[in-house]
């Protein structure tokens, strides 16, 4: 087991506890089957004689205390194959990307052999918004899942703070909401999040998205495989413990056809 | 925020993707602070094949670095040019940019950057 990085210095009261969830993408992501599809997509051994290929950018949607992009950013060459690669992340909760800022250098601190050092950054934004065309290699979205009725408004948050008031929600039950309230089926920002996966995932791009079992996983592995017209390949790759619970969880890796 | 990141991020608003102009983002009034980083040759080179140069170069100049040579350095320069390694690597990875704005020179929003935190979240009129 590769150690989970130390959130606790993280204020909870607005930031999205580390939780299940956050544990299936890090046990997903390390599992032997995934580090293996990792590797032969974005490694190749210099020894082998074949041009390296350039370093895969690896960016968490949504990332909360930054447990899940620290520990991909801090086991790199154990998950990857190398230490070269790109981490960044992009959160609306400024709290949630200083957060996560901390939780990774105190990662790479902790695990100086295996660690990239180049983390670019958090930033605050609207899912892949701020991020450009075909950049992204490995994306890495754990949404706000469970079905609400409706969604927290998502205009800009001055300071990362709130002004609007219409709504009940007060500052920090506000943050911590868009953490978790997905809307009709949970999947409202899910759904946007996958509509925006042809602009932004690169040639040999991939998907690591949550689901649990009220946003019809079947449903939208289906919807996945024809993102934008084009064609796309889904499969489950990690699946909780948690069998019996409303909330049961899985994860779906969604990649181009290359 | 590292500068590279700057190489990877463009203008949240929608109908600036389309404008050449909308990237790179334009810094401004930047605040700049150094980190001590382990330099990796094999990683700086392996990067060049996706950094987009002209963007850096414009990106580098706007931050007060020296000119970047107009064209990317190949594999060879960079590993016979430890001049040139060393100031790549300060400029990609040591440099972090704190405080300031981003700008789009397509619709001309700014983003402000505040300790080290980019705010691409846009006002209601411009979602």
């Amino acid at each position: 087991m590769l150690p989970t990085p130390d959130t606790s210095h993280v204020a909870y009261e607005r930031v999205y506890e580390p939780a299940e969830d956050s544990f299936l993408l890090l046990d997903t992501l390390s599992s032997p089957s995934e580090t293996s599809f990792l590797q032969t997509r974005f490694y190749v051994s210099p020894a082998s004689g074949t041009p390296t290929p350039p370093e895969p950018l690896v960016v968490e949607i949504g990332p909360g205390s930054g447990v899940v992009i620290a520990f991909v950013t801090a086991h790199a060459s154990t998950l990857l194959g190398t230490r070269n690669i790109l981490t960044g992340a992009v959160d609306m909760n400024a709290y949630a990307c200083a957060a996560t800022t901390e939780t990774v250098r105190r990662a790479v601190t902790s695990n100086p052999a295996t660690a990239s050092m180049a983390f670019l950054g958090a930033v605050q934004g609207d899912l892949v918004s701020p991020l450009r065309d075909h950049s992204v290699d490995v994306l890495i979205f754990n949404p706000p899942y469970v079905p609400t009725a409706q969604l927290p408004s998502r205009e800009e948050l001055p300071d990362g703070g709130r002004i609007d008031t219409e709504n009940a929600f007060d500052e920090d039950s506000y943050l911590l909401s868009l953490s978790y309230a997905g809307g009709q089926d949970g999947m409202e920002t899910t759904d946007r999040l996958l509509d925006s996966l042809p602009r932004v995932l690169s040639d040999r791009g991939c998907a690591y998205v949550l689901l649990c079992a009220q946003n019809k996983p079947e449903e939208v592995k289906e919807r996945a495989r024809c993102l934008g017209g084009g064609t796309w390949k889904v499969e489950t790759v990690g699946l909780s413990g948690n069998q019996a619970g409303w909330e049961k969880l899985q994860i779906i890796r969604i990649c181009r056809e290359m | 925020m590292k500068v590279l990141s700057l190489n990877f991020l463009t203008c949240a608003v929608k109908t600036c993707k389309t404008q050449s102009d909308s990237y790179p983002l334009h810094p401004k009034d930047a605040e700049l602070v150094q980190d001590d980083i382990e330099l990796n040759e094999a990683f700086l080179i392996n990067l060049l094949p996706r950094i987009d140069w002209k963007a850096l170069s414009t990106t580098a100049t706007e931050l007060g670095f020296p000119a970047l040579p107009s064209t990317p350095p190949t594999p060879e320069d960079l590993r016979a040019d430890a001049k040139t390694l060393r100031d790549l690597h300060n400029l990609l990875l040591e440099t972090q940019m704190v405080e300031g704005k981003l700008v789009c020179a397509s619709c001309g929003h700014e983003y402000a950057v505040r300790e080290g935190i980019a705010n691409f979240l846009l006002p209601s009129h411009l979602v």
